[in-house]
């Protein structure tokens, strides 16, 4: 059975878009290696999820036990673990996602199998899997190899690659046997919290103006509001923004924030963290002001400027000022 | 409740222009300022503020060279009670798995309710140093904390998941949880509050003190390796705006009228 396996991700009753990427991506290196592509489902109702997947890939390879209701880092740990170490595939992928990157780490030292994570694209080299994963704030690539074990885990960034196709074949299911799962019981899943309701709605706004660290302090924020009111522009910002408390989290754009696709997204001092641009790119115009030319921002923006907003956003609100006059 | 702390020096890379050295494995730093890691200074003080309510210690731990002396200390003029440095070149150059492999062999014999770490680390964006140690300590673990509430020999976390949902959940202590930024407001440290923490211990250890063996530690105990650093593809296609910032102001608006804003 050892293959390409990618790790279903799925919460209340839908499989995530993180599956589907990986699919893609998964069923490419899957050939590349001589290898089938595996999708390895866990749950308490497997056939449900199970349909969803099968026209995607040729093998599902599945687990239903009680214990697997609700996702808990504990009882995938064990369960992934102990497939890993029966089956021993060459490639485990998982979505580098709030579930993903808690169970990831702990398979790699568990099993001791070499784990590169975030990863945003991966090719196959003489035979050997290589990953190029982000560091420094994006602006810098890394290309990483593997050592000491028959195969690797991998987490992949979500919005990486394009979902996979559906295919004309219905996958063949393999249930498989759980391990005990008494000791994943030191962890207990609660319940989950819906997203907080704000009194503004970012997602329907025509015109945003989102800004970032570059703000530098909350004392600045009036320089925007007074742009935004001006123009008739709504403010949205990136997660630096609210985790400092300068906007409440319902202003927030990212992937643990809002998806947003306004007519026009103005990005000031933002500098385009994958989790913030994930959640803007569909805008229809972007215009992007950054004090750093490499920002990678500028890679989704239409327009960009390079200096600091401090000068730009004083001269748009007097233009605009002196237009009502 | 002894609470133990894992931090790391990082550059601070958002806003900064980044290069790679001419090793083509490292980036420039010279022009860079380092910082304790922002996730960690998160982390710091939401262990300081559990201690404050329900008494205890703080000992924050790091690994490198004796440019982290600084972070130590701010560490501890934030409130945390003691330190260890894990000071050795055999420990530098090593992935996350050999990390915590040294924090796991440094720490085993103390005993703790909890150990916290940053989600992540801003340089090499790795995500996996507190979930390792959790496996290594048989210890149950949850990444993207956002809220912690202790009861007896439990912890209750919120922690963060994608589009704005949370999820609670339980864990038995001892634990290891990682700190999303944004679970509190981490305090300002003076100069003169660092300076008053002077007094406060930081124990340093070698490869001699946490008695592993060579090939554990750094590059030879690592299961990853880094092959190269390179700048990524300039994808953009983006028309670059120039000229006064008058001159700017108009073609922003002028676009933003084209493209169907409000004015």
């Amino acid at each position: 059975m050892s293959g390409v396996w990618v790790v279903v991700e799925h919460r209340q009753g839908e499989v995530r878009e993180i599956t589907f990427e990986m699919f893609g991506k998964g069923n490419e290196l899957a050939r590349a290696l001589g290898v089938q592509c595996h999708a390895v489902l866990l749950g308490d109702d497997i056939a449900p999820l199970a349909a969803k997947i099968k026209p995607l890939v040729p093998k599902i390879l599945a687990v239903e036990d009680p214990g697997l209701s609700e996702y808990n880092a504990l009882t995938y740990r064990a369960v992934l673990g102990e497939l890993i170490r029966v089956h021993t595939p060459l490639m485990v992928m998982i979505g580098h996602t709030a579930c993903g990157m808690e169970v990831a780490p702990r398979l790699c030292a568990g099993l001791k199998w070499p784990l590169a994570t975030d990863c945003v694209d991966m090719q196959v080299v003489d035979g050997n899997i290589e990953v190029i994963r982000g560091m420094y704030s994006d602006k810098v690539n890394a290309r990483v190899g593997f050592r000491g074990a028959p195969g690797c885990i991998l987490t992949i960034r979500s919005g990486s690659f394009p979902c996979e196709p559906k295919a004309d074949d219905d996958a063949e299911v393999t249930m498989l046997p759980s391990p005990p799962l008494s000791e994943a019981q030191e962890r207990r899943f609660i319940e989950l919290v819906a997203a907080p309701k704000g009194d503004v709605d970012i997602t329907r706004a025509d015109v945003l103006i989102s800004v970032g660290r570059g703000l530098g302090g909350p004392e600045n924020l009036p320089l925007v509001e007074a742009f935004a009111e001006a123009l008739g522009a709504t403010i949205s910002c990136s997660r630096p923004v609210v985790d400092k408390k300068w906007l409440p989290k319902e202003r927030q754009v990212g992937t643990s924030g809002k998806k947003v696709a306004p007519r026009v997204y103005i990005a000031l001092g933002i500098s385009g963290a994958f989790q913030h641009v994930t959640a803007m790119k569909q805008s229809g115009t972007v215009i992007a002001v950054n004090k750093d030319p490499r920002a990678p921002i500028f890679n989704v923006a239409d327009y960009g400027v390079v200096g600091d907003m401090f000068d730009v956003v004083p001269a748009l609100t007097k233009m605009l000022q002196e237009q009502d006059v | 409740m002894h609470i133990i702390v894992c931090i790391k020096r990082v550059p601070e890379t958002a806003e900064a222009e980044v290069a790679v050295d001419a090793s083509g494995k490292a980036i420039q730093t010279d022009l860079l300022s380092f910082e304790i890691n922002e996730w960690d200074e998160y982390a710091v003080e939401e262990a300081v503020r559990i201690v404050e309510s329900r008494g205890g210690k703080v000992t924050v731990v790091t690994l490198g060279g004796a440019e982290s002396q600084k972070i130590l200390r701010k560490a501890l003029a934030m409130g945390a009670d003691e330190a260890i440095h894990l000071n050795d070149p055999a420990f530098l150059g090593g992935d996350s798995y050999a990390v915590a492999t040294v924090l796991h062999a440094a720490l085993k014999e103390i005993s703790f309710d909890l150990i916290l770490t940053g989600v992540q680390a801003g340089d090499d964006g790795c995500a996996q140093v507190g979930s390792i140690l959790g496996e290594l300590f048989s210890l149950p673990s949850a990444c993207m904390v956002t809220r912690i509430e202790l009861r007896e020999g439990v912890v209750a976390v919120e922690r963060e998941l994608e589009d704005g949902m949370a999820e609670i959940c339980e864990l038995d202590l001892p634990g290891v949880l990682t700190i999303q930024t944004g679970i509190n407001e981490p305090r300002y440290v003076s100069i003169m509050g660092i300076r008053k923490a002077k007094g406060k211990p930081v124990r340093e250890m070698g490869a001699g003190e946490v008695n592993l063996p060579e090939n554990t530690l750094g590059v030879s105990g690592s299961l990853t390796e880094l092959k190269e650093l390179f700048l990524p593809p300039v994808e953009t296609e983006a028309e670059m705006l120039g000229g006064s910032n008058e001159e700017i102001a108009k073609r922003v608006l002028s676009i933003v009228k084209e493209k169907g804003g409000p004015i």
